[in-house]
């Protein structure tokens, strides 16, 4: 390989000392806005009984770590997100390929389907608890269904706007519904699927959270319920930074 | 020579609740074996629709549509389709688009693997086979869209505007090239274009059709002497300005 030449390698190194800068600065803007809140909380300007400060969360979080109780909850939370962002995923997709291959269930389900996505799902975690009991099941229900409707409305729009004269090759070459499905769909839906599970993960931790600030037994969620209930504003902020 | 394909006063509509277009009216015509048959006219004249019709894609409300004399829903003919564009799936590498076909019929086996190596080699495409489409050029990829649509061993070739998502130049290129891909092997072959040089160029006959709704206006036959056989030196022959000026006339009469 040759040497690269003179104005390339200004480029790189502009570049290099960009990327540094950026770096930096992001590092630095945490560390200043951390040392202004302990700070803040050891001049008295706020009340560090309400507001907490950094020192106070960090020795929270020794404590917790130290008898184990933290793993526990953010154990249990990761694995209610786990299996409910799994649902979402395998749910959302059979869904939308369900209404893509009728049109008219498609169009029947459209409106109910708009409603459920814009109702308050927090609204309808306490409901949940009396139909499905203080458990587990509960939280990972309400996770559900926080993100399932937006997940299936944005895969659908989706899938329709497959480009047309693709669906038309696979019937010139004799393909049936199945196969349009397997050969274009699905593979020209995969950039779609992978943004819509980022959305996903995010929606259903928000979702968990919920189910456990009403029903739980241990977890993040049930940590900041149990802590603002008691006033130790430590433990809700401590949860909040493992989020 | 006989028939290989026979349409016969075919009509078809469009529908919306607003109200019904009327695409093509009464169209006849008779594509010979092994014959390069054009067919030009005005855009959104209904050109597409036809071959929507011929390939199956759509059914005719009125009229017939035979081919070797059998009618087309009872023929086990083989038909085959070039879209506007290439239409390769960005997610296939070359060698698995081109067994497009076959897989959905699910007559891929090793044997037409071998065919298809073959054929893709014969066609210079045989170092891209593992390449993903985007790493070809406009007529490599034109190519290997003619090579998926070949492997289903098609009796009649319909083309749809194959080229006009091409610049200029390579336009030329692969339209020589494909044509003449088509002609070494006898397919008998229907080009539909706007572009009335490009269907000189190819074509043995080239049919004229209205505006929408589409009738027949005049079938014209193209003759070009042996030392003429390709569509780029057709360009060059005498007799090119003379089919050009009447097929132009032929496009602008109004009736």
């Amino acid at each position: 390989m040759t040497e690269p030449s003179l104005s390339q390698q200004e480029f790189i190194e502009r570049e290099r000392y960009h990327r540094n800068k950026v770096r930096i600065c992001r590092i630095m803007l945490l560390v200043l806005l951390l040392a202004l809140w302990e700070l803040c909380a050891s001049l008295h300007m706020i009340d560090a009984f309400i507001f907490s400060s950094p020192r106070r969360i960090g020795s929270c979080f020794i404590k917790m770590a130290a008898d184990g109780s933290i793993f526990l909850h953010v154990g249990v939370t990761l694995w209610e997100t786990l299996v409910s962002f799994f649902l979402v995923v395998t749910v959302g997709v059979a869904a939308a390929v369900a209404l893509w291959a009728s049109r008219s269930l498609s169009e029947i389900l459209e409106p109910y389907l708009v409603m459920l996505n814009s109702l308050p799902k927090s609204a309808l975690a306490p409901l949940l608890i009396v139909w499905l009991g203080n458990n587990m099941r509960t939280i990972i229900v309400a996770a559900v269904s926080v993100a399932v409707f937006g997940s299936i409305l944005t895969l659908h729009t989706g899938f329709m706007q497959t480009d047309p004269d693709k669906i038309r090759l696979i019937q010139s070459l004799g393909g049936t519904k199945k196969d349009i499905l397997l050969k274009v769909l699905i593979p020209s839906s995969v950039p779609l699927i992978i943004s819509n599970m980022k959305v996903n993960v995010g929606l259903c931790l928000v979702g968990v959270i919920i189910g456990e600030f009403l029903s739980a037994k241990a977890g993040l969620g049930y940590l900041i319920i149990y802590a603002s209930q008691v006033f130790t504003c430590e433990y809700p902020l401590t949860g909040k930074t493992m989020d | 020579m006989k028939s290989k394909l026979e349409v016969e006063h075919l009509c078809y509509s469009y529908h919306t609740l607003e109200g019904e277009t009327k695409a093509l009216s009464d169209i006849s015509f008779d594509v010979r074996d092994g014959e390069f048959y054009a067919i030009v006219g005005p855009s959104g004249c209904g050109k597409s629709t036809l071959l929507s019709l011929l390939c199956g894609l759509i059914e005719p409300e009125e009229g017939k549509i035979r081919i070797d004399g059998v009618e087309r829903r009872d023929s086990h003919a083989a038909i085959g389709y070039m879209l506007q564009r290439d239409h390769l799936f960005e997610w296939r590498t070359i060698f698995n688009n081109v067994t497009l076909g076959l897989e959905i019929q699910k007559r891929l086996d090793e044997k037409a693997k071998e065919e298809l190596r073959a054929m893709l080699k014969t066609y210079g495409l045989s170092q891209f086979q593992e390449s993903k489409p985007a790493q070809l050029s406009g007529g490599m990829r034109q190519r290997a869209a003619l090579i998926r649509t070949l492997a289903l061993k098609p009796d009649i070739l319909l083309l749809d505007e194959p080229f006009s998502a091409l610049d200029y130049q390579t336009r030329l290129e692969v339209c020589d090239d494909i044509s003449t891909i088509i002609r070494t092997q006898k397919k008998t072959a229907l080009l539909i274009t706007h572009d009335l040089s490009e269907a000189i160029s190819v074509a043995d006959r080239i049919l004229i059709l209205s505006s929408r709704p589409a009738r027949v206006k005049h079938v014209l036959e193209i003759h070009f002497d042996k030392e003429y056989d390709r569509p780029l030196s057709r360009r060059n022959a005498p007799e090119f300005s003379a089919y050009f000026n009447e097929l132009w006339k032929e496009l602008k009469t109004h009736d």
